[in-house]
């Protein structure tokens, strides 16, 4: 599969996220705003382009035993690392993620791509695949995350966009769009999207009815 | 306490309010009873790791804890991630073996569940939430029973949902993976409800 394709399959026919519902764990937590859902993504495609690199290159080192602790032991330190930059240049948006950087560890879209993909194959296409599996992934929190702070807040960025009562305008924020329940909703709905375009995708009816059972 | 618990059960409950073990929620919903079998073994295992957790934290990582052998500057809480997962990772382990030697039925019925639970997000998550959130021993074993009940109360609620759906006429692109996350919202709009209760 050439470089190009390893990049960008990922990206919406093979996404991560909504097909192989992989990594989702900590992905919805962090979508009440755009700001944090980019910190979260950039924390996330950083950590898996690295930990693919370092564990392709290491791959014939590693044994087969003992790999997976080996593998979680160079994602959590490439996880403390991310952590502790974040920490230090961006403090305030380090607080409001809380614990979802460190869940990266964890995250089983990291993990899974460094146990299905680059312990076989070289450091350069692992690390485009790690590359392109992390922007899969960003992009679907992007997406729920627009619709979420622009439907809960009005605002994209915290740049205000649909003006408010307050201000003056005709916008009434929807509170239950910062609630848990909505980031749920919200990624159905956005995989009933990508299904209707991209019918591949869609999963087979275990139980089909009869023709003559359906009333039209 | 009593709050702290029906806390972590119901308002801020794990899969339902922060979002954490959803690859396994969905992945092992699909019947009640190896839903249940699930619950049971994330139960067990929250309930001990967390403490033990609270107390590794507090003895060994935190700045301070090494005062006693005149190092009271040492600060090794950047090791928690690494501690807290190797932790999980030992105890899922002795816990295995414990189970296999003096309660094999229970082994059996957890099966391929109690290896899973070391990689699931909601065990390292309930750790790091009870190293945030400064929990004492006390109410860590508290908050490590409870959110492990309203973990299992979460998947064996969807498992039900899901084994009645499988017969439903759902549209072509939500059928599956979509629906599911719907069902969810709305178990998850439930479980708001509970926030708002306080005890007299």
């Amino acid at each position: 599969m050439s470089l190009r394709r390893t990049l960008t399959r990922p990206l919406i026919s093979d996404n991560p996220v909504t097909l192989q519902v992989l990594g989702i764990c900590s992905a919805l937590a962090v979508t009440t705003s755009m700001t944090t859902a980019l910190t979260m993504s950039l924390a996330l495609t950083t950590v898996l382009t690295a930990s693919s690199g370092i564990i392709s290159a290491l791959r014939r080192q590693i044994p087969p035993q003992i790999r997976l602790i080996l593998q979680i032991t160079i994602i959590a330190s490439l996880v403390i690392v991310t952590d502790l930059v974040l920490q230090a240049y961006a403090f305030a948006i380090s607080q409001r993620l809380s614990i979802f950087v460190s869940l990266v560890v964890t995250n089983c879209l990291v993990l899974g791509r460094a146990e299905a993909f680059a312990m076989h194959n070289p450091v350069g296409v692992s690390m485009a695949d790690g590359l392109g599996n992390g922007l899969g992934y960003s992009l679907i929190l992007m997406a729920v995350a627009f619709v979420r702070e622009l439907l809960g807040l009005g605002t994209l960025f915290g740049q205000p966009v649909l003006p408010g009562p307050d201000a003056g305008g005709w916008f009434q924020p929807l509170g239950f769009m910062l609630m848990a329940p909505s980031a749920f909703i919200v990624l159905g709905l956005l995989i009933w999207l990508i299904r209707s375009r991209w019918t591949a995708q869609v999963e087979e009816n275990e139980y089909p009815l009869h023709v003559a059972e359906v009333r039209r | 306490m009593t709050e702290l618990f029906l806390r972590a059960i119901f308002a801020d409950n794990l899969v339902l309010s922060y979002f954490l073990g959803i690859c396994t929620y969905l992945a092992i919903s699909k019947r009640l009873e190896t839903a249940l079998g699930l619950a049971a073994a994330m139960i067990a295992v929250q309930t001990v790791t967390i403490p033990i957790n609270q107390l590794i934290l507090n003895g060994l990582l935190i700045e301070g804890a090494w005062g006693w052998l005149g190092l009271p500057d040492v600060d090794l809480s950047f090791l928690k991630l690494i501690a807290f997962i190797g932790v999980i990772a030992a105890v899922v382990q002795v816990l295995e073996m414990a189970l296999d030697r003096y309660a094999p039925a229970l082994y059996r019925a957890l099966g391929i569940y109690l290896p899973l639970i070391t990689v699931n997000c909601a065990i390292l998550g309930g750790s790091l939430f009870m190293a945030e959130r400064h929990y004492g021993f006390g109410e860590s074993v508290v908050f490590g029973l409870g959110s492990g009940i309203g973990w299992g109360l979460a998947i064996a609620l969807l498992a039900a949902i899901r084994e009645r759906l499988r017969y439903a006429d759902v549209p072509e692109g939500l059928r599956g993976l979509g629906i599911t996350f719907v069902v969810t919202g709305l178990i998850s709009m439930g479980f708001t409800a509970f926030a708002t209760v306080t005890l007299p």
